[in-house]
């Protein structure tokens, strides 16, 4: 095997975009061990300013792992990630702090604090900022939480009496509380069922549109994956096979992009949403 | 990501048409969280409070995010100000505000408690408690007769694997205590008996005390410290991850398969620990004996079968088999009734150690008062 050069993050290779801004993510040449088994091998990622990244790849192919690398919560084996310019494995702590005031999560099982109430889940990031007086923050998590779709009502509940759509939404709210730059949203709608993942989807593009967010978002869901990204990331064979928009992916030749998009739920999800497939199958 | 400038606020009286506020910089939580910007702000919004006619001018702005509108908005009063410029990003924010309206959060109602009240309910919790656990106990007698009528059927890995983590986990720390408690026992009791003159009674002292009462004591209280919270916890964490239910629904009994080993497995391993727990007092007293009373190992062991009685030998035994069960029972009861969040889990786990110290306490004054004359010579 051809092991690169120890953990190093290359001085500014960050591929401009049009503005002359860096990518809001980079990633390059990351490696990930764990013990013997390699799950990525020299994976390079870039992400820019205002896009919907989806990123897709079979179970066990370090999707969430490449996620919880972005945000710091487990440090790669070799490569660097760089958020806003900035490699998170070299910035001090003030600095990722300042980092992680930026950016928002959606976990999967949503992690509330399950001894908090739900209002209590939302204030809880601006309040941790010790400035904002109670009467913005309480105004401002109930503005929140009617931009997820909650009423006022919901606020006293506790996280246990939640559906399963609800806690979505109340992570939502919370991943959003600080207003960030950069949301990180994983399975956002697994588990939801088709009419409320379609209004999750609704949500998010509005909110995209409106506050003008950088998506990063890992899902299997083939309606959401088409509806709301602007640009699709594949990982297979440890690294990133193809990277495009959706009309792009479907032109490329290789057997997982093939049966992931080109499957019978991939071409019933196309169809759906009116993408022609140029009636092209594999067989 | 650095902010670029922090948000500002000009009041400039003088203007043909009235006085006119003009708002600069960056208008962001993080900008507003920054210093003391939030501080100068309030103070200054709160003294143009009282002005509906002042002319807003609000499209200097660098950036601005829903908490920086809200800001306004609340220094407006909740409408827009009669005079009000808006750069054109800004209003998708105000018209937000605008739709949403004023939303309110109903206050829960707080319930007076009075004191009887409070006791009232105390009463019934504890009555509550006292069900459940004697349902415990009267499952548990089920499940052991249905142990007894199929053993080849029973959970045996369970009961061995409890043995190991409850028992021989715990012989590291019971001898340990047990040792230094002997010490300390011995050196103490020394310094008085010579003061009497009565140095040969340290064996009868040291051996009866240790044997019959401190021995199962200390290795109940440690016993329940660290198997009596990790069972709690355990079944607590498999009701948050609902692996209780999982088993329910497969048709495994709670009882038999959870509840059941564990309380044989501390049945079995308690008196195990006792003897464990005497040997290892016995030895610290007997060091501390020869150094402070120049007392031979070989006159503490042959004068200790006549110092201390079979009986009570037996009698710690017996606590410790009736201490393991009792501190499973009541980690099992707690851990069982531990509600699916943390906080539940934390406070489940705490109340379980003491209930379980404090009960193997009562039950130990019972054994007193059974075996009140029994095993003197």
């Amino acid at each position: 095997m051809n092991e690169p050069l120890p953990l190093s993050c290359p001085p500014g290779t960050g591929e401009l975009t049009l503005d002359g801004s860096v990518p809001v993510v980079e990633i390059t040449n990351l490696w990930t061990k764990y013990g013997r088994t390699v799950v990525h091998q020299d994976l390079n990622l870039s992400i820019q300013q205002g896009e919907i990244m989806s990123i897709v790849g079979g179970s066990g192919t370090g999707k969430t792992t490449l996620l919880r690398q972005m945000l710091g919560l487990e440090r790669p084996s070799r490569g660097c990630v760089r958020i806003f310019g900035e490699d998170i494995s070299l910035v001090d702590s003030d600095a990722l702090q300042q980092l992680r005031n930026h950016w928002g999560m959606l976990f999967q099982q949503g992690a509330l604090y399950s001894a908090l109430t739900v209002f209590e889940n939302i204030a809880q990031p601006m309040a941790e900022l010790k400035k904002l007086p109670p009467d913005l923050i309480r105004d401002a998590v109930l503005l929140k939480m009617n931009m997820v779709g909650l009423g006022p009502e919901q606020a006293n509940k506790m996280p246990s009496d939640l559906s399963g759509g609800m806690v979505k939404r109340v992570a939502l709210a919370r991943a959003l509380a600080l207003e960030p730059q950069l949301l990180f949203l994983d399975e956002p709608t697994a588990g939801l069922d088709p009419d409320l993942s379609e209004s999750f989807v609704a949500l998010i593009k509005s909110l995209h549109r409106e506050l003008g967010l950088t998506v990063v978002m890992v899902t299997h869901d083939l309606d959401t994956l088409f509806a709301l990204s602007t640009r699709i990331a594949v990982l297979a064979e440890k690294h990133v096979v193809a990277l495009g928009t959706t009309q792009e992916l479907l032109k490329v030749d290789h057997p997982f992009i093939k049966e992931f998009f080109l499957g019978d739920r991939g071409r019933r999800a196309l169809e759906a949403l009116g993408i022609p497939n140029d009636g092209k199958e594999q067989h | 990501m650095s902010i670029a400038q922090e948000p500002t606020l000009t009041l400039s009286p003088g203007a043909a048409a009235g006085p006119s506020v003009t708002a600069g910089g960056t208008w962001q939580v993080h900008a507003l969280a920054q210093g003391s910007a939030m501080k100068t702000i309030t103070h200054l919004l709160k003294s143009l409070k009282g002005n509906p006619n002042l002319a807003w001018d609000l499209s200097a702005i660098d950036s601005m995010d829903h908490i920086g509108a809200q800001v306004f908005w609340n220094a407006w009063g909740r409408k827009r100000p009669k005079s009000l410029r808006l750069a054109p990003a800004q209003e998708e924010f105000f018209r937000r505000l605008e739709t949403v309206g004023p939303l309110e959060v109903q206050r829960p109602r707080k319930q007076r408690l009075n004191s009887v009240m409070v006791l009232g309910f105390a009463t019934l919790t504890f009555f509550e408690h006292l069900r459940g656990f004697v349902t415990l106990v009267g499952q548990v007698t089920q499940d052991s007769w249905r142990f007894l009528r199929n053993p080849m059927r029973g959970p045996w890995r369970e009961i061995s694997a409890n043995i190991f983590h409850a028992g021989f986990q715990a012989l590291g720390i019971t001898a340990l205590v047990g040792f230094l408690i002997g010490v300390v026992l011995s050196y103490l009791s020394a310094q008085q008996l010579r003061a009497f003159g009565g140095d040969v009674f340290l064996v009868n002292l040291l051996g009866m005390s240790v044997i019959r009462e401190l021995g199962p004591l200390l290795a109940a209280i440690l016993v329940a410290g660290r198997s009596g919270s990790s069972i709690t916890a355990q079944l607590g964490v498999m009701r948050v991850t609902e692996e209780l239910d999982a088993m329910l629904v497969m048709g495994i009994s709670h009882g038999f398969r959870l509840i059941l080993p564990k309380v044989m497995a501390l049945a079995i391993s308690m008196p195990l620990l006792v003897i464990w727990t005497d040997v290892m007092a016995l030895i610290g007293g007997m060091v501390s004996a020869k150094i402070e009373l120049n007392l031979s190992s070989q006159y503490f062991l042959l004068k200790l079968p006549a110092a201390v009685p079979l009986a009570n030998y037996l009698i710690g035994l017996l606590k410790g088999t009736v201490f393991g069960m009792l501190i499973a029972l009541v980690s099992c009861h707690f851990g069982l009734r531990i509600k699916p969040n943390t906080e539940s889990l934390g406070r489940g786990t705490t109340t379980s150690v003491v209930t379980a110290i404090t009960v193997v306490i009562l039950a130990d004054a019972v054994f007193a008062i059974v075996f009140n004359g029994v095993g003197f010579s």
